[in-house]
């Protein structure tokens, strides 16, 4: 089950999504984090973050609508606080970043690259916050601007986690490449609006928010599979993920790795759940690894 | 299991295991009874040793109310009561959108997958003798089980409904109190207009310790800002539209103040029970 991306061995190849597992702490009361491949923090920003008002959160067919606006307790706050206690665990931990300017993101990746943190993934696609983010992630020229200048203060491996919201992600995933990406992640949340037709209002305080959940994985295995056509560096799959099968669609398009999210919600467990089915689908199809499946799809003709 | 929190000393470790003895667990646990007590209250019984051992007034279970692929998330229902011998907790909901409906249809032997119990508690320290709880439409059933647990000398409630035909518990409120008052928005029941009218009433001429509320935002406020102008602790349980339940998402972001403005906690986890005075009211 082992896996190679960007350099990082992991154990496996679930990685828990960045934003939907916090850092660690709530879920380690219910499973254990030592069996996830790695673990992706909650987006990190420069200074301490409120986040959008509530509400933050609506259901929708077969997924959800959020937008909590990047809550979180600075990188500053990450490193005293939370990054002693996830190193507790033997799983790959990686730095989700944020920022509103490319200084700041620069900033970010130099303090960070003097901690005990495995990978960064550039957040350029998170669509709830009001400046930076999905700004740099969706043109070919932002992302190709922001990849190079990050990657000259980051002393880690550089995972660029990709928004779907674009005309051709090949491209975006290529400009990452060609920039000193070291993998790509794949997809972040789809920019949607819920409305209360009672109240004939949206119901996110902040009107629009990221559609996530088994509605995108559709959409989200097949810019796996064009951006694992398109690019030679590792590709790490995510969007509705819930169970093994889940997970190994996205690797038979191409991923490396997945990384598992809003089913967390559903079920503290589903992480553990992935692995489990993972590893039972390559006993029933007497795989006797994980690359055996690894972009191994056939195409109709 | 994980290992944790951080454990570097004695006390540390007594504090973990202390919390570890309480925390909430992912259970599949079988309905006793489920059945509509007034028009789209639901009434639910389950048996949960679990739970019921560990369960104090103000906590909740989060509960998937179907299986597939929609309606995902869970769905955040208070603890109303719990038979701690009888290994039995009860719930009371609203049907109202689709989680609700799918819970509302579930019959006695079927199985919940549900989590709990999650979230603080309504503090129930002795120095308060004489408590009042008050809350209005389905925000009363936790209130009746913290007038349940409490082991105060005199309890006072003020209960509000929308009309006659949607109360409901008033025998459970009747029996656990030494006062009840009730109020209903069309006056088919108690007194006509707020409930918060009466309790600005009593509060003239009674002292209470402590004052829990819970229901609507804007009647929660008025509790609060009564008890505050008289100089009463209260505290009120918050609502909020939650993802995970359980700390990690946070969706369910309530402003609480701080020495220098405010800032977002989570009802799930920091919550549902919050001082009062701590609390931004919004509005």
């Amino acid at each position: 089950m082992e896996v190679e991306i960007a350099g990082i061995r992991l154990k496996n190849p679930v990685i828990a999504a960045s934003g939907t597992f916090g850092f660690g702490r709530e879920y380690s009361n219910y499973i254990n984090l030592n069996k996830l491949g790695g673990i992706s923090v909650k987006g990190l920003t420069l200074k301490p973050r409120k986040g959008n008002e509530p509400p933050r959160i609506a259901e929708t067919p077969a997924g959800i609508l959020n937008s909590i606006g990047l809550q979180n307790p600075g990188v500053k706050g990450f490193i005293e606080e939370e990054l002693p206690f996830l190193k507790q665990f033997n799983t790959a931990i990686i730095a989700n970043i944020a920022g509103n300017t490319i200084e700041e993101y620069c900033e970010i990746a130099e303090i960070l690259s003097d901690t005990d943190i495995d990978a960064f993934e550039l957040n350029v696609s998170c669509p709830n916050v009001k400046m930076g983010c999905v700004a740099f992630g969706n043109t070919t020229g932002g992302i190709a601007e922001i990849t190079r200048q990050v990657r000259k203060y980051c002393k880690k491996p550089l995972i660029v986690k990709l928004t779907p919201s674009v005309l051709d992600i090949k491209e975006i995933a290529l400009a990452a490449e060609i920039n000193g990406a070291d993998a790509v992640s794949l997809i972040n949340t789809l920019l949607g609006m819920v409305i209360d037709v009672h109240k004939k209002r949206p119901v996110l305080a902040n009107n629009f928010g990221g559609l996530s959940g088994p509605a995108v994985k559709p959409v989200a295995v097949r810019m796996t599979y064009e951006v694992s056509q398109t690019v030679k560096i590792p590709v790490i799959g995510m969007g509705g993920i819930s169970c093994g099968e889940d997970a190994v669609e996205f690797m038979l398009a191409g991923a490396s790795a997945v990384m598992v999210g809003t089913w967390n919600f559903v079920n503290p467990n589903t992480c553990i759940d992935v692995v489990n089915g993972i590893e039972k689908y390559l006993d029933e199809y007497n795989h006797g690894s994980i690359y055996d499946i690894i972009g191994k799809i056939q195409m109709n003709g | 299991m994980g290992s944790g929190y951080i454990t570097d000393n004695r006390e540390q470790r007594k504090k973990a295991e202390e919390e570890k003895k309480y925390m909430s667990c992912i259970l599949m646990e079988k309905i006793i009874s489920n059945r509509e007590v007034c028009p789209d209250i639901f009434e639910m019984t389950i048996r949960s040793d679990y739970i019921a051992q560990r369960a104090k007034p103000g906590q909740f279970i989060n509960i998937k109310c179907c299986e597939g692929l929609n309606t995902i998330l869970r769905r955040p229902i208070s603890i109303c009561s719990v038979n701690r011998n009888g290994s039995t907790i009860t719930i009371l909901f609203q049907k109202k959108g689709t989680g609700t409906e799918y819970l509302s249809k579930k019959n006695p032997g079927d199985f919940l997958d549900l989590i709990g119990p999650l979230g603080g508690s309504f503090d129930l320290s002795d120095q308060y003798e004489k408590i009042a709880v008050i809350g209005g439409g389905i925000g009363i059933f936790p209130l009746l089980f913290l007038l349940k647990e409490s082991k105060s000398i005199h309890k006072t409630a003020f209960i509000g409904f929308r009309n006659k035909d949607n109360s409901v518990l008033m025998d459970d409120f009747k029996v656990n109190t030494h006062e009840l008052l009730v109020s209903t928005d069309d006056g088919s029941m108690g007194y006509k207009g707020f409930i918060t009218d009466l309790l600005e009433e009593r509060i003239m001429t009674e002292k209470y310790d402590i004052i829990y509320t819970c229901g609507p935002e804007l009647m929660m406020k008025k509790a609060v800002d009564t008890a505050i102008k008289y100089g009463i602790k209260c505290q009120a349980s918050l609502e909020q539209r939650m993802g995970c339940g359980i700390g990690a998402c946070l969706a369910c972001a309530c402003k609480i103040k701080t020495g220098d403005g405010w800032q977002y906690k989570r009802v799930c986890k920091d919550g549902p029970v919050f001082w009062g005075e701590e609390v931004e009211f919004r509005g």
